[in-house]
């Protein structure tokens, strides 16, 4: 859900070109077109038109971005706040978009549910704040970055296990 | 017309979720082989009409709840009666029953009920069967819906006359109830001590954390996720009058009342990484009290007000320390143990209540402050957010039982235990109101 949320956000960014030539595509006509093809056997002023094959909005935007764009969560080890290096290509991706886009994004910090509930505060914040420094690295401004930490307030699951607790230590970029 | 008919649905989902009934209850897990034999005889009713609860079972709950006392069952006692006047002790010490709790309820007269209660002392029997044995009693006219509040106050009496220490009977509850199958899945709740009579105080679809409770009992400050953003809220639980507290960038948590309710120890992160700020409720001046590259965050007061405790982790692992508000001087209070966090001090101002982690088990543990002595009170599993009743008998903590987060009590001596188990979803944060009386 939460990637469908930015992936609509992100397909409305996009620039609108490859759209625009398409759409201008459709209204040319048979009749215009070159000698190459076999004149139809249409009667004269009929027009017809078939469906452009178009990249879908996933596509486009891994075709810009890379295929990190498609991910928005960056996961972390117990009681860490280091960014992995397999989280790296999300991260560029995503700094590329914001410096070509100029969008804001509020980066979310969660935490498993060990430890109080004050001190994950802390621990969510310091995860979000730690993808924002390596966003602003690489070259997003500082005005276009937020966080708010949700400590353990929000887990994606509710389960008690090593498995559930890997899970829901992450940070999520919403746009 | 569709939003009255959903309102109204809405409406009557709502009194049919907040009744008198507890949502909460306590189940007691661990008793105390000493405790204290006594007999609570039903409340006999002598009016016309319906009779109203028996107040005598409500106050034999509340003792056996401190795990002090131990009330004979109703089918074990020898009579359904005793008259102070005229005396037979007999079976009574037969049983060896240390005191008599024995009422009558009449009316309702004028839309009242009277409640007279006696507190019979057995044991003064054997030594002076002379002497005087009634050690309390008392008549009083109550609205049929203080039953409950005023059998709270019979406990409260009962106790301090057979202990000497005050009773926390008439004191509540505020904790977060979280069920994500709910459209406001975040639920801030106030109940009696006991759970019953649970009202919501606010609810939201973004997490609420942190409920504290005005000295006075008749606030709580809490933090609210409801603007996508933490910000503490200060709200009166008797008429929903609510104010923004704060609002600054980043972190806005952890709010504690200060012992005389005029300040705000909080936690903020809008200069850098979280740090403890004390805000003066009514200028809404703020002063920063630590300052530091780690983390810095749980602050609580001393009972006396001139100092803060609060979890840190400038040595390392997050451990208790201690800032005297005058002079800034700061030093660490807890040695043993991985890390130790969420501190409190005792009523007392003895000991610290605390979350002790060892060999990664999260446990809710008391430190003797003059000797040092930790002791590690329950063996639960993610035990967290430790509040402790006025009267510094029982912690009430969160954990996690049959995979879900849970309440539970455990006395200041470990020795007695009880959970709450909830209806449905989880519950969390729990804190003890002060006394109300």
């Amino acid at each position: 859900m939460e990637l469908n949320k930015v992936l609509k956000s992100l397909a409305v960014a996009l620039p609108m070109m490859t759209l625009a030539a398409c759409s201008a595509n459709n209204e040319e006509t048979f009749e215009n077109q070159d000698g190459m093809n076999p004149q139809p056997e249409f009667p004269a002023g009929e027009t017809g038109a078939v469906e452009p094959v178009d990249m879908t909005e996933e596509e486009q935007l891994v075709a810009k971005y890379g295929a990190g764009i498609l991910e928005t969560t960056i996961n972390f080890a117990y009681d860490q706040s280091d960014i992995a290096p397999e989280f790296r290509k999300v991260l560029n991706a995503h700094a590329q978009y914001l410096v070509s886009s100029r969008k804001f994004v509020t980066v979310q910090g969660h935490t498993d549910e060990r430890g109080t509930p004050e001190y994950n505060i802390a621990l969510g914040e310091r995860r979000a704040k730690a993808v924002v420094r390596y966003l602003q690295s690489m070259g997003v401004p500082a005005d276009q970055l937020n966080t708010v930490s949700y400590g353990e307030e929000k887990p994606l699951t509710m389960e008690h296990s090593e498995a559930a607790y890997a899970e829901n230590r992450r940070a999520v970029l919403v746009y | 017309m569709l939003k009255t008919k959903l309102f109204t649905l809405l409406s009557l989902w709502l009194m049919l979720a907040f009744n008198a009934q507890a949502k909460l209850e306590i189940v007691i897990t661990e008793g105390v082989d000493s405790a204290r034999p006594i007999a609570v005889l039903p409340f006999t009713y002598v009016g016309e009409g319906k009779a109203p609860q028996d107040m005598g079972k409500i106050v034999a709950a509340d003792l056996k709840r401190t795990g002090q006392f131990k009330p004979l069952s109703t089918s074990k006692l020898p009579a359904k009666t005793f008259d102070s006047q005229n005396p037979d002790f007999t079976p009574w010490n037969a049983l060896g029953v240390e005191a008599i709790v024995v009422g009558e309820v009449d009316g309702p007269t004028d839309g009242k009920y009277q409640v007279t209660f006696e507190l019979i002392d057995v044991l003064s029997e054997q030594q002076s069967p002379a002497a005087n044995h009634v050690l309390d009693k008392r008549r009083t006219k109550i609205k049929p819906v203080q039953v409950r509040q005023f059998a709270h106050r019979i406990s409260d009496i009962v106790y301090e006359k057979l202990t000497g220490e005050r009773g926390a009977f008439l004191t509540r509850l505020a904790y977060v109830a979280v069920d994500l199958n709910n459209p406001h899945p975040y639920q801030l709740r106030v109940s009696d001590y006991d759970g019953y009579d649970e009202k919501l105080v606010v609810r939201s679809q973004e997490p609420l954390m942190s409920p504290s409770w005005s000295p006075d009992g008749r606030k709580l400050a809490y933090v609210s996720f409801e603007n996508n953003r933490s910000q503490i809220f200060i709200q009166d639980v008797y008429t929903q009058e609510r104010i923004e507290l704060t609002s600054f960038p980043a972190i806005n948590g952890a709010p504690r009342w200060s012992p005389d309710g005029k300040k705000m120890a909080m936690v903020l992160s809008k200069d850098g990484q979280p740090e403890i700020y004390v805000m003066d409720i009514a200028t809404r001046d703020v002063k920063r009290i630590t300052n530091n590259r780690a983390i810095d965050t749980e602050p609580n007061w001393s009972p006396d007000g001139k100092s803060l405790i609060f979890s840190s982790e400038r040595g390392g692992k997050p451990q208790i320390y201690q800032v005297n508000l005058a002079t800034g001087v700061t030093k660490r209070m807890t040695w043993e143990g991985e890390m130790n966090l969420g501190g409190s001090f005792t009523p007392d101002g003895q000991s610290l209540v605390m979350v002790s982690r060892n060999q990664g088990q999260y446990r809710i543990a008391r430190q003797e402050l003059n000797s040092g002595y930790l002791d590690v009170l329950t063996k639960t599993s993610l035990d967290e957010s430790p509040s402790v009743a006025p009267n510094g008998s029982m912690i009430i903590y969160s954990t996690v039982y049959q995979g879900k987060k849970g309440l539970a009590l455990v006395s200041m001596d470990g020795r007695f235990k009880a959970k709450l188990p909830a209806r449905s979803g989880d519950v969390r944060s729990p804190a003890w109101s002060p006394y109300l009386n």
